[in-house]
């Protein structure tokens, strides 16, 4: 499952800042929330990894020692560690242990190179972080908490269900 | 038969609990287990929480110190075995013989099991390890077929366990070398089969290569499923044959087979996957306790959605039903 276009283009179009802060404040909500990601994680916390969302025109470039998130534009890749690639909703299933990384590099959804055994320590460690990203999201929203919460929920529902119709 | 399922984190162990497992595996964080991979395994606080909740859903632990202990370093496997065994592990599963030797001496009443490890598959080797140290279950290699295993289990006075899904190791375990011959590293000695730290993955145009230390394991067109980057399911080119030499990237899958191993006496049915996220965990211990209490014609529809799981996306019964070539 891609997004669809009508969603992608308002990510092409707004600044690379606000999408960087937007991203850098999610990633330490959920470094706050989950401090054993980072004991799990032991020395690849310094790793620069790459997300590559095949999706969406950005990268997203997160050093978890350095609690920082770096947003790129498509064409201009930054150095990295180790890379990985796949659909948005996968790597967010992904960050959420929704799904099984082996199975989505077996059905060639997901790609990876770079130090493997980085890649394999964050997929181990997020995969028993247990993170929640609609609360998280949804922790941005004030007041409106709830609501944001329970939209971000709806939406993953969505993603998901229309992954599992295409499987069986 | 009871279900012995993977985990190799606390959410996972969580995950084959509730989906229905009579006992879980896991491992230390440390080389003391043959699944010794970045950010896996347990930590000694980890592990006590854990047997807690098995324990609150009348569920087993079964704790792997399967590899083999080094030369001058045995304190390493002692205190794991001492650990194990303080945190209230209802069992052990072994490969190192001295290893066996010292939970025997030392916990007597310890209930400990044979691993895959340890290459026991024959009556004699089987009743030496029940005799010298009381083991009380040996975990067969995916190398029988279940005639085999139906002969083995009415000579030997001990119960036996067989991989029922998941990775399919086609080896000798405990004796395989080809993954030291690549890296340097094995399962047996440092707990890694391919150590991530000696594979690369990169695009040749839109052909996915696969490498482990100077070798080329294998190239992946864009429509193939791919598979471990493991020697024993590389790609050679023999002479003039180009093709897989062992076994293809496949599962072991021997849903077809649960009466047929009821009646060859098999007591356990294990799921390999310590490696596997606790999505896989969650799936596969729920799908395989449905089969194993549905009729035989409704069980492979159970497990079907478990193929896009698995490597190479298929599934075989391997030796279970297969003679040499």
């Amino acid at each position: 499952m891609t997004l669809p276009p009508a969603l992608v283009a308002p990510v092409d179009l707004a600044p690379l800042w606000l999408i960087e802060r937007v991203a850098r404040t999610i990633f330490s909500g959920v470094l706050r929330s989950h401090p054993d990601l980072f004991e799990r994680l032991g020395d690849y916390r310094q790793t620069r990894y790459l997300f590559c969302p095949l999706d969406l025109p950005l990268n997203f470039l997160v050093v978890p020692a350095a609690r920082t998130v770096q947003v790129s534009r498509k064409a201009k890749r930054p150095l990295s560690d180790a890379c990985i690639e796949g659909p948005l909703v996968l790597l967010l299933g992904l960050l959420e242990g929704r799904c099984d990384a082996d199975a989505l590099f077996f059905s060639r959804e997901l790609s990876v190179t770079g130090d493997m055994e980085a890649m394999l320590a964050l997929r181990n460690a997020l995969d028993d972080s247990a993170i929640d990203l609609p609360t998280e999201i949804g922790s941005l929203a004030g007041p409106l908490a709830p609501f944001v919460a329970r939209a971000a929920r709806h939406v993953r529902k969505r993603a998901f269900e229309e992954r599992d119709a295409t499987w069986n | 038969m009871e279900l012995i399922c993977p985990a190799g984190t606390p959410s996972a162990f969580r995950e084959a609990v509730d989906a229905g497992a009579d006992a879980v595996y896991c491992g230390f964080r440390d080389e003391t287990n043959a699944r010794n991979f970045p950010g896996l395994n347990f930590s000694r606080p980890e592990l006590r929480e854990s047997i807690g909740y098995a324990r609150s859903k009348a569920v087993q632990t079964f704790v792997a110190l399967n590899t083999f202990m080094r030369a001058g370093s045995e304190a390493l496997w002692y205190q794991a075995a001492d650990d194990a065994v303080a945190l209230g592990a209802d069992a052990l599963i072994l490969a190192d013989f001295g290893l066996m030797a010292y939970v025997a001496e030392k916990y007597p009443d310890q209930r400990l099991h044979v691993s895959v490890q340890a290459s026991a598959s024959n009556r004699d080797a089987i009743r030496f390890l029940v005799e010298a140290f009381g083991a009380k279950r040996v975990v067969l290699p995916r190398i029988l077929t279940v005639q085999d295993i139906a002969r083995l289990t009415r000579q030997i006075d001990c119960e036996v366990e067989v991989f029922a899904f998941g990775g399919l190791c086609v080896m000798a375990e405990g004796r395989c070398s080809l993954s030291s011959y690549a890296t340097g590293k094995s399962p047996n000695m440092n707990g890694v089969c391919s150590p991530a730290s000696h594979v690369k993955y990169r695009q040749d145009g839109d052909t996915m290569v696969s490498e482990l230390g100077a070798y080329t394991i294998n190239r992946f067109g864009p429509d193939e499923a791919s598979g471990y980057p493991t020697l024993c399911k590389g790609r050679f080119e023999i002479g003039d044959a180009h093709g897989y030499a062992f076994e293809d990237p496949v599962s072991l899958d021997v849903v077809d087979q649960l009466d047929a191993l009821r009646e060859a006496g098999v007591s356990a049915l294990k799921i390999e996957g310590r490696q596997r996220g606790k999505a896989y965990v969650a799936e596969v211990v729920s799908s395989m306790k449905k089969a194993l209490a549905a009729p035989a014609s409704e069980r492979n529809a159970l497990v079907a959605r478990l193929r896009s799981m698995s490597e190479g996306q298929r599934t075989t019964a391997g030796a279970y039903d297969k003679r040499w070539r």
